[in-house]
């Protein structure tokens, strides 16, 4: 009897143990990540990586026979992040709050749940189909690879997460808010602009630096739709690097490998850091 | 007056989703005609061959599709002995702790990290392992694929069974503990039973995320045309061969292209459905 109890409670113990132990492994991948990334990446940070485009194979192939860092930097990349992030954002930041204010009016409605159901079903679809789907809307129609469409795919990325975000943040707002802007005469525009969305818009705010950090490190759509570009280019019609665009090109070509590591390093750091502040201000509103 | 333009502008803002779904369906199903039209959905689906040579075209989506199911799989397991002791340490063991909130930051960063930087971690640290132990001989492979992808959905399957677990009332534990049971045994036959299928929509729902996992098994998986017959054999899955080959193709090649596309998004679907409804059904 003293026995059994004995093994039982050495039984839990051990359990309690591995979940910890197991728990712990999961984090390490996200250190390892980390710490390769910043080790093989820090090198290449200077002031060109910023102010300079992309080099061709052949400069990278000189400067790796006579010793010296690669030329250049990622300049076109971080313009055509800030082109196709800023389209995706200016597309469905509007769209996705009215389409979420829209939901939380009528959350009952046959056709809110329609429009529910889809959303979720646009946010389950894998980014390679969307950039299929935007290559035959836009790449094809025009003619050439663009950062329109790129900024299309990423914004249908975007849209259904900033309707969630905005769906959920409207249902925690008590209902006398509303309530009382409407008895005081308000008109329904006002109190949905006046009062509703400023009372939201922590919670949005959130939800949008989310949506746009997903979206931010996504390669699949862009390869079939903005394709690249080793040019800074301000032309949304014309083909257009990324960050994460630019990590895939130097992958593939054996000169410009090097340079994988520092492009990766600034494409984490931007993520990491939106997803965090994200973070920071969900933990502010929880305790204030 | 303003208000109604208001209220219509806000029914239209809605529209815009049926669109894109509705062109999302007309693009994915008008592209897939020609490839359907010349080898029959179900030939499509059950042929192994792709031959893109000119004059001898022969288009099955079956070696990918193969691949697709077998890499996701294989990576959900390989999730579970970490996402499952996570979900315990947050949801039960450290609820509402500052250590559980760092685990679950730590954790959810994990979803952050982008697809392609994945492709690289894994091939530059976790390919030359794999192959330095002789499982296969370049490294790349179902496997190498499978275990970098895992990593990536360790972070939604956690966040989910974490919310379930933690869910689980009071007054359930409490009554196993007046009987004398230890938390290990509360976990085994009072928790997992009253939220198991909570739990294993989670694990649906992480599985949805994998199959469309594109740019880290493009760089991990090998790449090539067959059906893979071992765990570190080499193959392609839907959304690597999209990645491969979408860009140079053209006339049947593309439209059995669309139509791999069509038949992902399908399965991809209907597990996300599945996994949605499971959970509407538990929280109710």
């Amino acid at each position: 009897m003293e026995n059994k109890l004995k093994i039982r409670k050495f039984k839990d113990k051990a359990f309690f143990i591995a979940v910890c132990a197991f728990s712990a492994l999961a984090a390490v991948p996200l250190v390892a990540i980390i710490v390769k990334v910043v080790m093989k990446g820090y090198k290449q940070l200077n002031m060109d990586f910023f102010t300079e485009t992309s080099p061709t194979t052949f400069e990278a192939m000189i400067a790796k026979a006579s010793g010296s860092l690669i030329p250049g930097g990622v300049l076109n990349g971080l313009t055509g992040t800030l082109i196709m992030v800023g389209i995706a954002a200016v597309i469905s930041i509007p769209f996705g709050i009215m389409c979420g204010v829209y939901l939380s009016e009528k959350p009952k409605a046959a056709f809110s749940g329609l429009i529910r159901f889809l959303s979720e079903l646009i946010q389950g679809i894998p980014s390679i189909i969307v950039g299929m789907i935007v290559y035959s809307w836009i790449v094809l129609p025009l003619g050439s690879y663009s950062a329109l469409a790129g900024g299309v795919s990423l914004a249908i990325m975007m849209l259904p997460l900033v309707i969630r975000s905005t769906e959920e943040t409207l249902k925690m707002l008590p209902s006398s808010l509303k309530e009382a802007g409407l008895a005081l005469g308000c008109s329904y525009k006002s109190v949905i602009l006046k009062i509703l969305l400023p009372s939201a818009a922590g919670g949005l705010f959130t939800g949008v630096l989310l949506a746009i950090s997903r979206v931010m490190g996504e390669t699949a759509p862009l390869m079939l739709t903005a394709l690249g570009s080793t040019l800074v280019n301000w032309d949304v019609t014309a083909p257009t690097s990324a960050l994460p665009l630019l990590i895939w090109e130097f992958y593939n070509d054996p000169n410009l490998v090097d340079m994988i590591w520092s492009s990766s390093l600034l494409l984490l750091v931007i993520v990491l850091l939106l997803n965090l502040a994200a973070k920071a201000i969900v933990n502010k509103r929880r305790t204030a | 007056m303003r208000d109604r333009i208001f209220k219509s502008l806000l029914f239209l803002s809605s529209l815009l989703i049926l669109f894109i779904s509705g062109g999302i369906f007309y693009s994915l199903f008008s592209g897939s005609v020609q490839a359907f039209d010349e080898f029959g959905i179900i030939g499509f689906i059950t042929s192994g061959e792709w031959n893109p040579n000119p004059g001898n075209e022969q288009y099955g989506a079956l070696p990918f599709i193969a691949g697709t199911i077998a890499t996701s799989f294989v990576a959900l397991i390989l999730c579970i002995p970490f996402s499952l002791p996570v979900a315990l340490f947050n949801g039960e063991y450290f609820r509402g702790k500052k250590i559980a909130g760092v685990l679950g930051t730590v954790v959810d960063l994990l979803a952050g990290i982008p697809s392609v930087v994945y492709g690289l971690w894994g091939f530059y640290v976790l390919r030359p392992i794999v192959s330095s132990l002789g499982l296969s001989e370049q490294g790349l492979g179902i496997f190498t694929a499978s275990a970098v992808m895992a990593i990536m959905i360790i972070p939604y399957a956690a966040s989910l069974s974490t919310e379930f677990i933690s869910m689980v009332s009071n007054e359930l534990k409490e009554g196993a503990y007046s009987l004398g049971a230890t938390r290990m045994e509360v976990i085994k036959s009072v928790i997992f039973p009253a939220c198991g299928s909570g739990i294993f929509a989670s694990y649906v729902l992480a599985l949805g995320r994998a199959l469309g996992e594109t740019m880290a098994v493009t760089m991990l998986i090998g790449n090539t045309d067959n059906i893979p017959t071992s765990l570190f054999d080499t193959g392609n899955t839907m959304a690597s061969i999209i990645a491969n080959q979408f860009g140079e193709a053209s006339g049947l090649k593309l439209s059995s292209l669309i139509a791999i596309g069509l038949l992902l998004f399908i399965i991809t679907a209907l597990i996300n459905l599945l996994g949605k409804m499971i959970i509407k059904k538990f929280t109710k």
